[in-house]
């Protein structure tokens, strides 16, 4: 399901995308994905790369948005010779997937956000953020996290910590969400993860039980209570008069 | 106009921890019940182990209540307010948080029942911290100890006891007041991890042992046993071994025929009638408003809503909130010094991927008044616990020591290798009510109903902050000797809204200080009962759960007891 695009970079088959994230979990679990990691692994990328990633329709962000945030989540979590990344473990997906859901609240602060980023980066570079070098982005990056960068509301660090978070959030969250992909973030580091039932083997210092590439929502027993991955309103809803 | 509803003989207000426990022996006498509940039923193909929707979300998928009316916190009178949180750290569901709590089963040890008498008596009356309002608890230990046993059958505890009638066995902790038998199961499993640091206590001198938890290490009840998958900190249980109110004593309440469940309810106020006695409770159920009548309410609703409830009921008998003639409602609040936790480091790998937080060792040696205070400035102590639990996006959002940035290609190099090496020990150090640390309405915030929010006004004071860098600095040496690398001390934080509140209607023979009997029973109005930590004047150094629940039982059994005296 996983095919190479001509230029050798991995992307997404019709059957992926028509299916979702939610299926991610199932299929790695019967053996049958493999793998996103490897080609990047051997081949770390440029950072123009990221723009060529095929992704599926957006759902909240533009494709100006979403060009700027995985260039941006490109270097918070880098692919290099320690194994694919944020933009492989498309935490930009889920991010996307998110804002119109769970995330809603922060909608504005991402549209508001990733124009300043490409606004700074135009004043301070000469060029969108996406356009920029590596060296050049990181530049842009540490001059938002120590704050330093104008033109945010409220400002440049808090709209870094926000991505920060949902980056992590995106590329280390159960796979259903949509982000975490074919297990980048959990291999990265080496969480074993979703297992229902733990033996005390499995708890000892040494050694870690191999991983079970599955999402909590692979188990029947969750299967039919999955979230939305995007909306993650309660069953029934919830009101007041 | 709210629709009146048949009479009861008990309604309790909220279906947590302590209400889920009232029921019971309530219905078991015989009595009439009906538990109003804010959220719903949850079951277990509901507690998926899902990180990012319960942990870093605050479980969206319930009905939650609670975060529509998260409590503002400011650390003074003239402070500004600290950020308030999008997500209330407790929740609504029947059972309330005790279906996604750590499940952490302490009883107080003797010396919380009497801090004043027992400090007075073996330092001088000058070791109270000024400005603390603290008082002893009318009766001490030997009076809770029944209840306790009591309700850790009930529920089903597992752990090892350390004082059976006396005899001390240096398995479990040497320094709990004596116990009448030994818990009902045996403690949950050591790791590889939690058992290195048994070793290392030991060869400090000092006395671990596993903590007690309303978790089966065994099947229990027809409840099966721990699966340690990992995902208990805030998460329910799939396979109903953790011993929440939902799955014991409510439906063990049910079992009676007495005992009816509305959920999704919404109390607003307690009515009030000519003779300053309770008689029922408003409240709002998909957009209806209801009146149920009863003989006697018991208010559940946890700390901050206890309170709110008690100052939005306002009567003629009650002009400034219900039972609050006395202007001590919302006094005495306090939450948990908890915070000021310590990280470790450590040169391998722990294999903390599973387990869960109950799954750890204690040392109590600093506890309390289990060491000598004479030659130090402070009073009380903590209770220092390591455990075995990590799941990923908390592991990838670890400290990196000040050693690289927080991204890049540096910062997921240090991730990568250290995801799985470092720990927090969690610990719990004694806190004291002070006379400026106290709970009221907001004045401009509200819920979506309109009423205004619990507003915290409280800091941390001087001895809270002194016992804080005394356990820091224990538990440094706790995991230094254990091969930790390098630690680093967390800040004490605020005493904004938390899950281990307490006061606020506190418990005590003298109404010109405290709400509630020595039985929990309003000083004001008589048919008024108030469950929860709300009543506790004390913390200690261990999780609140058990002793609210203990009281609990407690209030109920008078009441049952005692009915005609309470009720008509």
């Amino acid at each position: 399901m996983v095919r190479k695009h001509p230029n050798g970079k991995p992307t997404l088959s019709r059957r992926e995308l028509l299916k979702g994230a939610g299926l991610v979990g199932a299929m790695a679990s019967a053996g049958s994905i493999r793998t996103l990691a490897s080609p990047v692994t051997a081949h770390p990328h440029p950072p123009a790369q990221v723009d060529t990633v095929r992704r599926e329709a957006l759902e909240m962000l533009t494709v100006a948005e979403a060009d700027t945030l995985e260039a941006i989540v490109a270097r918070l979590i880098p692919s290099d010779v320690n194994g694919p990344g944020a933009v492989e473990a498309r935490a930009a997906r889920y991010i996307d997937r998110a804002l119109g859901g769970a995330l809603a609240a922060s909608r504005d602060a991402y549209r508001n956000g990733l124009a300043a980023v490409d606004g700074y980066a135009r004043t301070s570079k000469g060029a969108p953020f996406a356009a920029l070098s590596a060296t050049d982005r990181d530049a842009v990056l540490s001059d938002m996290e120590s704050n330093v960068a104008v033109g945010f509301v409220p400002d440049a660090a808090t709209f870094f910590t926000l991505v920060r978070a949902h980056t992590i959030q995106g590329t280390f969250c159960d796979p259903y969400y949509g982000g975490n992909a074919d297990f980048i973030g959990w291999d990265l580091i080496g969480y074993p993860g979703v297992r229902l039932a733990v033996t005390a083997n499995d708890q000892r210092l040494v050694p870690r039980p191999a991983p079970t590439r599955r999402s909590a929502y692979d188990y029947a027993m969750f299967a039919k209570r999955r979230p939305a991955r995007a909306s993650l309103e309660g069953r029934g809803p919830w009101r007041l008069l | 106009m709210a629709i009146a509803l048949n009479k009861t003989d008990v309604v309790i207000v909220g279906l947590g921890a302590a209400g889920g426990v009232a029921a019971l022996p309530l219905a078991r006498a015989g009595l009439r019940v009906i538990g109003l509940e804010a959220g719903t039923w949850l079951s277990p193909e509901d507690f998926a182990p899902d990180e990012l929707r319960n942990n870093v979300r605050g479980w969206p998928h319930a009905v939650q209540k609670a975060n529509r009316e998260v409590p503002t916190h400011r650390p003074n009178a003239a402070a500004p307010y600290s950020p308030r949180s999008a997500i209330h750290p407790m929740m609504n569901a029947v059972g309330g948080t005790t279906l996604h709590y750590w499940a952490q089963s302490w009883r107080l040890n003797p010396w919380d029942f009497k801090v004043v008498a027992e400090t007075t008596r073996r330092y001088g009356a000058s070791r109270i911290p000024r400005g603390s309002t603290v008082e002893d608890w009318p009766f001490g230990l030997e009076e809770l100890e029944p209840y306790y046993d009591r309700v850790e059958y009930e529920i089903g505890i597992s752990g090892q006891a350390g004082n059976l009638n006396g005899k001390i066995d240096s398995r479990g902790n040497i320094f709990e007041g004596p116990r009448r038998r030994e818990y009902p199961m045996p403690p949950l499993r050591g790791t590889g991890f939690t058992e290195m640091m048994t070793d290392t206590a030991r060869k400090l001198a000092w006395h671990p042992f596993p903590g007690p938890a309303a978790i089966n290490s065994r099947t229990y009840e027809n409840r099966a046993a721990c699966a340690y998958h990992g995902y208990c900190a805030r998460g329910g249980c799939h396979i109903r071994a953790k011993g929440s109110t939902a799955v014991t004593t409510i439906p063990k309440a049910q079992e009676t025929g007495r005992f009816d469940v509305v959920t999704q309810a919404t109390i607003t106020t307690i009515e009030v009638d000519a003779n300053g006695r309770v008689s029922g409770v408003n409240y709002i159920k998909d957009g209806m408003e209801y009146f149920q009548p009863a003989a006697v309410v018991l208010l559940a609703t946890y700390v901050y809503e206890n309170v709110r409830v008690l100052l939005l009921s306002k009567s003629k008998a009650y002009p400034n909130g219900l039972s609050n003639n006395h202007g001590q409602v919302g006094r005495h609040y306090f939450s948990h010094n908890q915070g000021a936790a310590v990280t470790a480091l450590f040169p391998r790998d722990l294999n903390n991927w599973y387990g869960l937080p109950a799954q750890g060792v204690a040392v109590d040696d600093w506890a309390d008044d289990n060491f000598d205070h004479a030659p130090l400035d402070f009073i009380g102590g903590g209770n220092l616990w390591v455990y075995s639990d990590r799941r990923p996006i908390a592991a990838a959002s670890m400290t990196t020591f000040g050693r690289v940035p927080q991204w890049g290609s540096a910062w997921k190099a240090f991730v990568k290798q250290n995801a799985d090496r470092w720990n927090t020990a969690y610990l719990q150090k004694t806190t004291l009510p002070y006379e400026d640390n106290y709970l009221d309405l907001d004045p401009t915030i509200k819920d979506p109903l309109g009423f205004p929010v619990c507003r915290i006004t409280a800091d941390f004071k001087e001895n809270e902050r002194k016992v804080a860098a005394f356990i820091q600095d224990k538990m440094v040496d706790w995991f230094m000797a254990a091969g930790a690398a390098a630690t680093e001390k967390g800040p004490i934080g605020t005493m904004g809204p938390t899950t281990h509140a307490y006061g606020g209607t506190r418990m005590g023979d003298n109404q010109d200080t405290n709400v509630v009997n020595r039985w929990g029973f309003s000083h004001e109005a008589p048919n008024l009962g108030i469950l929860g930590a709300s009543v506790m004047g004390t913390s200690g150094a261990h999780n609140p759960t058990l002793t609210a629940q203990a009281l609990a039982w407690r209030t109920a059994e008078y009441l049952a007891t005692n009915w005609k005296t309470i009720a008509e």
